[in-house]
C-alpha cells in the first residue's frame, strides 16, 4: 500500500478477519465436522440409528436436527421475563465462542494472543453461568428454576477444581499465555524424549477433565438439565432457534474445553520432533490441534454415554472431597519440583 | 318473603369445600415450601401419573400420587363384552406384557366352565407367559437407565427387547396385543422352527442382562443413587400390598408362579428359584429384577425342550356361555400380583369383573417411601418400584 502499510496492518481490517473467523470459520468447520464424528461416535456406542442411517453414511442428521429445530415455533411464556428470557441463550453461546478467542491453531494463528489468555479463558467461561441463571429465573418455570439453582451450584463448585487443575500447569509452563504454554511444552524434555505435560500433570488432566464434564452439564453430572428429573431444566420452556442455540452452545463448549485441555496437556499444535518455528505449522497446525481435540472430546463423551447421574450432594461432596484435594496436592508437588528443578 | 340467606359460616365451609375438593388443581406455595407437580406429563412418570410434592428446597416434605388420568372403565366393559371379546380389551392394561394380562382371566373363565387346556397349550401358555415377563422386564431395566441419566441402556434395551417381541409375534401374529389366549387352549399352534429359534433369542436375553449388570447394576454411580434410597421394610411393604419384585426386593420369599400355581400354567415343570434380597432399597428391586428375566429366559429354555405335542384346544363349545359362579385367579405378572374376580349368571357376558392390578397397590406405598428423600431419588424410587399407567388405571 501507499503508506508502507499492507491493509492486514489496519485495526478495522483485522478486528473484521477476526470476528468472521471467530464467528464464521470455526462454526463452519469445527463445529461441523465434530459434531459429525461424535454423532457418528454417539450412534455406534449407544445404538442410535439416525446418524448412521439420515443421508449418505448419516452425515446428514445434523442437517435435520437442524432443520428441525429451525422448523419449530418460537415460544415465549407469558409469565417469563421476555428479555431476559431471549437474551439468556445469546449469553450463553457468547461465552463459548469468546473461549475460541485465545486457542492458538499454530504460533502465529491465533485470533488473539493474549499474555494472560489462560485466566481470560476462565473469566469469559463462567459467564455462561449467568445465561444459565438468566433462563432458569426468566422462564417463570419451577423446573427452570430448580436447573437453574442446581446449574449455578454446580457450575461455581467446579470452577474452582478447574482452575486448580490448570493451575499445575501454569507453574509447570511459568506462563499464562495458550501459545506460551505451548513453546514451554515443546521444549519439556524428560530425558531425550519430548514430552507433553500430560505426563507430569495426568493426575490434573483427569481433574480437568472431571471439572469440564461438570462445566457443561453432562452425564454425570447432568442435574441441571436431568430430563428424567426436571425434564429439561433451565431448557425447558425454550423451542426453535432459541433452543438449538443451547445445543449448539453444549457442543461447542465441548470443543473448547478440549481445546483448552489439547493446549495444555497435550501440546496444542505441537508434533514432538517438529521444530516449533517451522513454517509447516501454518498448514499442520490446525489440524494436528483438530485432531488432539477430538480426541479429549471423545473421552468427555464417552464418560457421557456411559455414566449415570450423581445426585446434587454427591456431585459436591466429589468436587470438594476428592477433585480439590488431589488438585491441591498436585499444586504442591508440581510447585515443589520447579523449585528444586531452578 | 325474602329470600332465605346463607349464613356466613355456611359460605365459609363451602368455600373451603370447594377448595379442598379441588384441591389437586391449585398451585400452592407457602412459607414452608413449594409445591411441585411431577406429571401428568412427565419423563418420569410412564404416562399419566401425576405426583403432587411440597418441597423444602429439594426435599420431598409430602408427595402425593394422584391416578385416573388414564382411566379407561375396562371393568365395567368387559361386562358389555363377551368372555373371547374380553382378552381384547385387558391386554392393554399392562400393555408392555400384554399376554401376561389375558391368561389369568381366561383360567378364570376355565375355571368356571371346568375345562382344561390340553398339556401343549398349557406349555405354550406358560412360554409366552414368559417371554411377555422379559419384554417387560428388560425395559423396565433400560428405562430405569434413562431415569437415572444413563441413557445408553434405554437404547440397549429397546434393540434387545425386539428380539423377544419378534418371538411372541411369530406365534401370535402381534408385537404388543396378541390376543391369542382362548378358553380351552390357545389360538393356533406354534409355528415351524420357532423352538429353535427361540433358544438362539433366549441366549441374547442372557447376554443382554450380563451387558446391563455391567454398564448399569453394577456401576458405582448407580449404587451410589440407589443403595439405602427408597427402604421398603417388609412389613410395611406387606401392609401397603405389595406384589411381585418389589416385595421380593424387601426379602419377602413369595412368588405366586412357585406357591400357588394355577392349574393352566406348568411352571412346576421347570427348575428355577426365587431371587429375594434383603435390603428392601431401589437396589434389592432392579437387581431382583435383573435375576427375574435370568430364570424366566432358564423357564423358558427348559419348557422349549419338553413341549409335549397334542392338540392346542380343548373341545369348547362355540358359543360360550358361562355357567353361574364365582372364580378368582392370580398370576404372578411381570409387575406383580395380577388376579381377576370374575361373577357369571350364566350369561354370554360376565356380571362383573373385578381386576386386581399390582401397579396400583405397588404405588400406594409412594407417599410412605418418599418422605424427606430428596427430587432426584423420588425418581429413583418411581422408577424402581416401576409402574405401567395402564396397570394402575385399568
Amino acid at each position: 500500500m501507499m503508506l508502507g502499510d499492507t491493509i492486514f496492518d489496519v485495526y478495522w481490517f483485522q478486528t473484521v478477519i477476526k470476528v468472521l473467523v471467530v464467528a464464521l470459520l470455526i462454526p463452519t468447520t469445527a463445529l461441523i465436522l465434530g459434531i459429525v464424528f461424535l454423532f457418528k461416535v454417539m450412534s455406534w456406542m449407544q445404538s442410535r440409528l439416525g446418524p448412521q442411517e439420515a443421508g449418505p453414511k448419516g452425515l446428514l442428521q445434523l442437517l435435520a436436527d437442524g432443520a428441525k429445530f429451525l422448523q419449530k415455533e418460537d415460544l415465549t411464556p407469558m409469565s417469563a421475563d421476555v428479555r431476559v428470557f431471549r437474551m439468556a441463550p445469546i449469553v450463553v453461546l457468547m461465552s463459548t465462542f469468546l473461549l475460541f478467542v485465545i486457542i492458538p491453531a499454530s504460533p502465529n494463528l491465533v485470533v488473539e494472543n493474549l499474555p494472560n489468555g489462560v485466566f481470560f479463558a476462565f473469566a469469559v467461561s463462567s459467564l455462561s453461568v449467568i445465561g444459565v441463571l438468566m433462563a432458569g429465573w426468566a422462564s417463570a418455570n419451577k423446573y427452570a428454576l430448580l436447573g437453574g439453582i442446581r446449574a449455578a451450584g454446580q457450575l461455581i463448585a467446579y470452577e474452582l477444581p478447574m482452575v486448580l487443575a490448570v493451575v499445575g500447569v501454569v507453574i509447570q509452563a511459568g506462563t499464562l499465555s495458550m501459545n506460551g504454554i505451548v513453546v514451554a511444552q515443546a521444549g519439556f524434555h524428560i530425558g531425550p524424549i519430548p514430552v507433553p505435560y500430560i505426563v507430569t500433570q495426568f493426575p490434573m488432566f483427569l481433574v480437568f477433565l472431571a471439572a469440564t464434564q461438570a462445566e457443561l452439564t453432562q452425564a454425570p453430572f447432568d442435574m441441571p438439565v436431568a430430563e428424567s428429573e426436571l425434564v429439561a431444566g433451565y431448557q425447558v420452556e425454550y423451542s426453535g432457534f432459541r433452543f438449538l442455540f443451547f445445543f449448539m452452545a453444549e457442543f461447542a463448549t465441548a470443543f473448547a474445553f478440549a481445546a483448552i485441555a489439547a493446549t495444555l496437556f497435550l501440546g496444542g499444535y505441537y508434533v514432538p520432533g517438529l521444530d516449533i518455528n517451522s513454517g509447516i505449522y501454518w498448514v499442520l497446525g490446525p489440524i494436528v490441534l483438530f485432531t488432539k481435540i477430538m480426541l479429549v472430546s471423545f473421552l468427555i463423551f464417552w464418560f457421557r454415554f456411559t455414566y449415570p447421574r450423581f445426585r446434587e450432594d454427591q456431585l459436591q461432596r466429589f468436587a470438594w472431597k476428592w477433585l480439590i484435594p488431589i488438585s491441591l496436592v498436585w499444586i504442591s508437588v508440581t510447585a515443589l519440583f520447579k523449585v528444586w528443578v531452578a | 318473603m325474602a329470600a332465605p340467606t346463607v349464613p356466613e359460616s355456611k359460605q365459609l365451609q363451602y368455600i373451603s369445600q370447594q377448595a379442598a375438593d379441588s384441591r389437586v388443581n391449585v398451585e400452592f406455595e407457602t412459607e414452608d415450601g413449594m409445591t411441585l407437580n411431577i406429571g401428568p406429563q412427565h419423563p418420569a412418570t410412564h404416562g399419566t401419573l401425576r405426583i403432587i410434592t411440597r418441597l423444602d428446597g429439594e426435599q420431598v416434605i409430602s408427595c402425593e400420587p394422584v391416578p385416573g388420568y388414564m382411566h379407561r372403565g375396562y371393568e365395567k366393559l368387559t361386562e358389555v363384552r363377551t368372555y373371547p371379546q374380553v382378552t381384547t380389551l385387558i391386554n392393554r392394561i399392562d400393555w408392555l406384557g400384554s399376554f401376561a394380562n389375558e391368561v389369568p382371566f381366561i383360567l378364570a373363565a376355565e375355571k368356571l366352565m371346568e375345562i382344561e387346556a390340553p398339556p401343549r397349550a398349557r406349555y405354550i401358555r406358560t412360554i409366552l407367559f414368559e417371554l411377555s415377563r422379559m419384554a417387560n422386564i428388560v425395559l423396565f431395566l433400560g428405562d430405569l437407565g434413562a431415569q437415572l441419566g444413563g441413557v445408553t441402556a434405554v437404547f440397549y434395551a429397546f434393540r434387545d427387547r425386539e428380539f423377544v417381541l419378534n418371538q411372541i409375534e411369530a406365534v401370535t401374529g402381534g408385537r404388543f396385543h396378541p390376543n391369542f389366549d382362548r378358553i380351552g387352549g390357545l389360538k393356533d399352534d406354534l409355528p415351524k422352527g420357532w423352538i429353535a429359534e427361540t433358544k438362539k433369542c433366549m441366549t441374547r436375553v442372557h447376554d443382554f442382562c450380563d451387558e446391563l449388570e455391567d454398564l448399569l447394576i453394577g456401576n458405582e454411580i448407580f449404587q451410589a443413587r440407589t443403595r439405602g434410597i427408597g427402604v421398603i421394610p417388609a412389613n410395611v411393604g406387606l401392609s401397603y400390598g405389595l406384589s411381585g419384585a418389589n416385595i421380593r426386593g424387601s426379602g419377602v420369599d413369595w412368588d405366586i408362579r412357585r406357591d400357588h400355581c394355577p392349574p393352566g400354567l406348568v411352571y412346576d415343570k421347570a427348575d428355577w428359584k426365587v431371587c429375594t434380597h434383603p435390603d428392601g432399597d431401589s437396589f434389592s428391586r432392579s437387581w431382583v429384577r435383573l435375576q427375574e428375566v435370568r430364570e424366566s429366559a432358564k423357564i423358558v429354555d427348559q419348557l422349549l425342550d419338553s413341549v409335549p405335542s397334542g392338540p392346542v384346544m380343548a373341545k369348547v363349545p362355540r358359543i360360550i356361555k358361562v355357567p353361574e359362579g364365582e372364580a378368582y385367579v392370580a398370576t404372578e405378572n411381570p409387575l406383580g400380583q395380577m388376579g381377576y374376580y370374575v361373577i357369571s349368571k350364566g350369561d354370554l357376558v360376565p356380571f362383573r369383573v373385578k381386576i386386581r392390578s399390582a401397579s396400583f397397590n405397588n404405588v400406594s406405598i409412594v407417599p410412605w417411601v418418599t418422605r424427606g428423600v430428596f427430587v432426584p431419588d423420588v425418581i429413583t424410587i418411581l422408577a424402581s418400584l416401576y409402574f405401567i399407567l395402564g396397570d394402575i388405571d385399568r
